[in-house]
């Protein structure tokens, strides 16, 4: 750059860095603009109709009713006073748990696996391609296509997974996974693992790639243990790589609708923030409660964010290490 | 144990792991397409190899309730979703990867942020939108709601492939005079193709898949997406669940997903490492 400043007039590279930030302006405004309606505002008038008493059949009748929605404290006739509202509702916090240990479990089990899938894939051997194009059917299969396929092998009189089960003697009877309470969310669990390791562990892969090799060769030059490997070397290394992948991970979780809507419909014991949000929004015709319930979600997922940001020190944006 | 028995041990295990990676990411689509083949009664058995070929619960699928209407349906909302983003996002790229100016980093992070959204969050917004545009129950309404995730992945993807690419092209093309739109669209995109066939295609498999928005948007069948008109297949009683036509259907949506991730496996690798790790 600066052998080509010098054999040029200064005002016309001055000139021609301004040309260049207008046609960038020029570049990003569609972006910009389809972004902010399609994400920002939408945004805005959710958070707003949570704050109103609109209905899904009347968009813009409603009432400024302030929070409301969310709490409301209200005197009987009797003078017991009584809570209302989202923050009062225990079938809200019941999806809350739901949505928490859902997203901790699955997030936990698919990053560990995904890490032993991955170094599987990073070992040379005979047939890898296979293998890697083998896990990437589970990621590329739709999702409620997934939970269709699964919930048929999880039926509870014709499914396989029951018929394997008792012929190993596991089990006695066909358990019916998906409607009853105590399997539920383990089924859903399963399925999300299934689907969603290949994912994790192509990103693991990829962080596993760009551990030198001589490193490797060192440390067993060395005699160190391949177990002490991967605690003191790998893992260390690949942590910044793990760490990305599993803030998209879990952020991906906290939102998961599709999935449990198909696989256990109207379950308690799987219904999460965003499916109870929905069936509030368009099924029960309390859109603006539904709205303050997604809004809700919108700030855990915010606060979350954030703190894994500046706790992790996670460099999202790339800019640093160039 | 000697030294070679201990090997052959580990060898064995290792192998061991292999396999039971390679039946447990299988399986599951094996078994929907032993399903799809059986007809009558012969579903409420349990087989694990394939002994039934009746292609009854195809023709099922494929003859009635709009499930071919569904797919067009599909394929047209995803591609001109797919096209819409590109559009946007290679012109928008450009900028964030090759001119510097104050806030790009601000706006890189937000454009990320976007794609995290919980979508739930922005159904009521969206719903009133669509409405309010008139597009309520059209393919459009989902054109317009994919764009909140197709949009920054692609831009994201694009952005650090173009980061990549060397400075020396491009200040080749602006001493010859090149002006920006120039250096995009004769310079650039020659180099992009790689890209944006792998963006393009994780955005058309995004878009194809999504169903939240897909159910909410829609209220006639003929307006369906694949993922709803699955999700919501239903038999001749509501008790009756007609596993064998959703097992055929779901074999018919997934075969050419399965076919293209496999042909384009490699790229498709790289875009998802990139969107991610990389990032």
């Amino acid at each position: 750059m600066a052998n080509r400043n010098n054999s040029r007039p200064i005002g016309r590279e001055l000139d021609l860095e301004a040309q260049r930030r207008r046609a960038a302006f020029l570049f990003l405004a569609p972006m910009i603009i389809a972004l902010f309606c399609v994400a920002a505002w939408p945004l805005l008038r959710t958070i707003y109709f949570s704050f109103t008493n609109t209905s899904l059949t009347d968009l813009y009748g409603g009432e400024w009713i302030g929070f409301d929605n969310y709490l409301r404290r209200r005197e009987l006739s009797s003078g017991r006073v009584v809570w209302r509202g989202t923050l009062a509702d225990p079938a809200w916090w019941n999806a809350v748990w739901n949505t928490v240990r859902f997203s901790v479990i699955s997030v936990f089990f698919e990053t560990v696996l995904g890490l032993i899938v991955a170094l599987v894939l990073n070992a040379e051997f005979k047939g890898r391609g296979w293998v890697r194009a083998a896990i990437l059917i589970p990621w590329a299969i739709p999702t409620i296509v997934s939970a269709k396929m699964w919930a048929w092998m999880l039926n509870d009189q014709f499914g396989i997974i029951n018929d394997i089960f008792i012929k190993l003697g596991l089990i006695e009877r066909g358990i019916a996974w998906t409607a009853s309470i105590d399997t539920a969310m383990t089924a859903v669990l399963v399925v999300d693992i299934w689907k969603t390791t290949p994912f994790m562990a192509l990103l693991c892969l990829a962080g596993l790639q760009m551990i030198p090799r001589d490193i490797y060769e060192a440390a067993r030059i060395d005699g160190v243990h391949p177990v002490k490997v991967f605690w003191k070397i790998t893992l260390p290394l690949v942590r910044p790589a793990l760490m990305v992948a599993v803030i998209f991970r879990m952020l991906d979780a906290l939102r998961i609708f599709d999935l449990i809507y198909v696989l256990t419909p109207n379950s308690k014991a799987t219904k999460t923030m965003s499916v109870i949000s929905r069936e509030n929004l368009i099924d029960f015709d309390k859109f603006a409660y539904g709205s303050a319930q997604s809004t809700l979600l919108f700030a855990i997922i915010a606060v979350f964010v954030s703190l894994y940001i500046w706790l992790g020190r996670v460099n999202l944006s790339g800019e640093g290490n160039r | 144990m000697n030294r070679s028995a201990a090997d052959w041990v580990r060898l064995s295990a290792f192998y061991a792991l292999v396999a039971i990676i390679i039946v447990v990411s299988i399986f599951p689509f094996y078994y929907a397409i032993l399903t799809s083949l059986k007809s009558g009664t012969a579903i409420f058995r349990v087989d694990y190899i394939p002994v039934d070929f009746s292609f009854k619960n195809y023709a099922t699928v494929m003859t009635g309730r709009n499930f071919i209407r569904s797919v067009v349906n599909s394929v047209l909302v995803a591609g001109t979703t797919v096209l819409f983003a590109l559009f946007l996002a290679v012109t928008a790229s450009y900028a964030l990867s090759r001119v510097r100016f104050r806030g790009r980093a601000l706006l890189l992070v937000t454009i990320l942020g976007v794609s995290m959204f919980p979508q739930i969050a922005v159904l009521a917004g969206l719903f009133e939108l669509v409405r309010f545009l008139g597009i309520y129950n059209t393919p459009w309404a989902m054109v317009l709601s994919y764009t909140i995730f197709t949009l920054p992945f692609t831009v994201w993807v694009l952005t650090t492939f173009m980061r990549d690419l060397p400075i020396e092209i491009e200040e080749a093309a602006i001493i010859d005079g090149a002006t920006p739109w120039v250096i995009i669209t004769k310079v650039f995109m020659p180099l992009l193709w790689p890209a944006l066939v792998t963006t393009g295609l994780l955005a058309f498999i995004g878009a194809w898949n999504e169903f939240l928005f897909a159910l909410t948007f829609t209220i006639s069948e003929t307006q369906r997406t694949v993922p709803v008109a699955i999700a919501l297949l239903s038999g001749a009683s509501e008790q009756e669940i007609p596993w064998g036509p959703i097992m055929a259907a779901s074999v018919i949506v997934t075969i050419p997903l399965v076919v293209l991730v496999l042909i384009f496996q490699r790229k498709i690798v790289a875009g998802l490492t990139a969107g991610g790790v990389k990032g």
